[in-house]
């Protein structure tokens, strides 16, 4: 959505090679190509010292300046794991047209999309990347913070080891606040089913939907019987029939932390049976290939996924 | 900073005024009163941002104070809400702002400052936009044309009333629709702290292709209270100036 604040609305298109020098530290940023762009304005690919970044560059100062904000306190709770981009320098550049932009450089997260990557590695990713996720929302909410506007755009998995990112922090709200920016599929509002006011169960609705989102992608419409339009959708996902229950648990938000999701989840992952589900070639190969990583927890899940998949290899080839 | 009631006026319309006082000189005489317009303009499926159309609704947003935005009814609900939230956060950054250029001269703004320093100030705006009250007078235009969008603009209110009931800070709101029947606007709801009481709020749409929209935003001024927090902020200034 592009508001308009002023009459002017300035399309930013930067072309590749174009040299972006901040006006406050003079760093010097070349333009490699565009990411993506939304709400707020366009993030690009972008070269520093050799070094690839990505920078996130917009009319709008003040939206800039609000989640460098969020981006700062993540960094001071990151610790040793990752939440969120790590933030690079921040800064404003005259555009030749005369605009006053401000931008800022975070690392470049370079992975796959999540639906794409739950497609070409397998159904049984899915289970250990919501775990990962929820035991970054965990540390999120525990400093204080729901990441508000979690949707699978906003997902990137990044490869060897998988690991499941989140990027685009602009919808990251203080809890006990009214959730700075959302979308409608994954807002509890939208469905009915709760407030907007940031409490870890809305992350975790929103985790719900993202897991939903990945076997419709196209999407649905609330209808006229938001609840039943949900339950209706996630029984018939047999993809999902094993995480039914923490499904259903986190979208009538009777979880009230993202450990007490990630714990049925685990659980159901080590107790599931694999007999039932017939692996795929690059599931083998990708389970075989993976280097344990991460907590313990995710390592033997990852193990005990492969020894699987090692002794089908044995008994049926 | 003194924590007051933000004022705000929301004209949802899908065409231009054809009758009474130009609206955007009203919607600037609100903003003097410390009422800030915005204006939401739905198209049709086969209309286009470029039509020119739905020009006056920029217009009025921009003498209002206000922030504009031209949708098609599908992501009304969205919309209404994200327009009224920056909104506020374009006002209160202009609160702010003079607050910054009595604080470090007339020259300076916000985007003057380094980067660095920027974010201590958006944390303050942030800080408002969630705390202070808030006062929304919804105008709906129920012209002809206006019927078959009623529903949609119902459930987008609903809506607006979720979004604005998490915040910390209290609301008010109110729903008038014009032209009325026999005055320029018709009460559809009082001032009341939620939407989402009333069943059925639009009642059958009589009128025919007559839009007085200037006429409907003057008489929707009338319906705020006295105080406001531009214009409290505004006296106060003045004050300062007279005593120095
Ligand atoms: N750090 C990053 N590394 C790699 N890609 C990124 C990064 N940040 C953003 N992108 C890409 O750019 C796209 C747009 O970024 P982002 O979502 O932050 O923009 P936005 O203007 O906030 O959009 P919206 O709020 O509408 O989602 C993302 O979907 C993603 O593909």
């Amino acid at each position: 959505m592009n508001m308009n604040q002023t009459s002017k609305k300035l399309e930013l298109s930067l072309q590749p090679g174009t040299s972006i020098i901040g006006k406050w530290h003079k760093n010097n940023y070349r333009i490699t190509r565009r990411l993506g762009y939304g709400a707020i304005g366009a993030v690009y690919l972008c070269n520093f010292n050799g070094k690839q970044a990505a920078l996130k560059i917009s009319t709008s100062g003040s939206s800039i300046t609000m989640e460098v904000n969020v981006l700062k306190t993540l960094q001071k709770v990151q610790g040793n794991g990752s939440l969120g981009p790590s933030l690079l320098d921040v800064d404003d550049w005259q555009h030749p047209g005369g605009t006053r932009c401000s931008f800022y450089v975070m690392e470049y997260v370079n992975g796959k999309d999540l639906g794409g990557f739950i497609q070409s590695h397998g159904d049984e990713w899915l289970g250990i990347l919501m775990m990962q996720l929820l035991g970054d929302l965990q540390k999120l909410h525990q400093a204080g913070w729901v990441f508000g506007d979690l949707k699978t755009e906003n997902l990137l998995v990044a490869s060897s080891p998988p690991r499941i990112r989140w990027i685009d922090v602009g919808g990251t709200t203080q809890i006990g606040r009214s959730i700075k920016e959302y979308t409608e599929f994954y807002d509890r509002g939208y469905w009915k089913m709760g407030t907007r006011k940031a409490e870890p169960s809305y992350d975790l609705f929103a985790l719900a939907m993202v897991m939903l989102q990945i076997y419709y992608p196209a999407r649905f419409d609330k209808g006229n019987h938001p609840e039943k339009m949900l339950m209706t959708k996630l029984s018939a996902t047999p993809q999902l029939k094993k995480y039914y229950t923490p499904i259903k648990k986190a979208l009538y938000g009777t979880y009230t932390s993202s450990e007490q999701m990630r714990r049925d989840i685990a659980s159901l992952i080590m107790q599931h049976s694999p007999k039932a589900q017939k692996p795929t070639r690059i599931g083998q190969r990708k389970a075989a290939a993976v280097k344990p990583q991460h907590s313990f927890m995710e390592s033997i899940v990852i193990l005990v996924t492969a020894v699987v998949f090692y002794l089908f290899h044995m008994v049926f080839i | 900073m003194k924590k007051g009631t933000l004022k705000q006026i929301l004209l949802i319309t899908d065409g231009c005024s054809n009758r009474g006082e130009n609206p955007s000189a009203v919607a600037a005489l609100a903003f003097e009163q410390g009422i800030t317009v915005n204006v939401i303009g739905i198209m049709e499926d086969n209309q286009r941002e470029s039509d020119g159309g739905l020009r006056e609704v920029e217009d009025i947003a921009l003498s209002g104070g206000g922030v504009s935005q031209l949708v098609y009814q599908q992501v009304l609900s969205q919309t209404v809400q994200a327009v009224t939230k920056q909104a506020m956060t374009q006002t209160l950054q202009g609160v702010v702002n003079q607050e910054l250029k009595q604080i470090l001269g007339p020259n300076q703004s916000l985007e003057d400052l380094p980067p660095e320093q920027r974010g201590e100030v958006m944390e303050v705006v942030e800080d408002l936009g969630e705390t202070c009250d808030l006062e929304v007078l919804v105008l709906v235009d129920t012209s002809a044309s206006m019927n078959d969008k009623l529903p949609t603009v119902q459930e987008a209110l609903f809506d607006l009333s979720v979004s604005l009931n998490a915040r910390i800070g209290r609301n008010r709101f109110s729903i008038f629709a014009f032209p009325g029947r026999k005055s320029n606007i018709n009460k559809i709801l009082d001032w009341s702290p939620r939407l989402d009481s009333i069943a059925s709020v639009f009642p059958k749409l009589t009128s025919g292709g007559i839009t007085p929209t200037g006429p409907a935003l003057k008489e929707a001024m009338y319906q705020f209270g006295k105080k406001s927090l531009l214009r409290s902020f505004r006296n106060e200034h003045e004050s300062d100036v007279e005593e120095a």
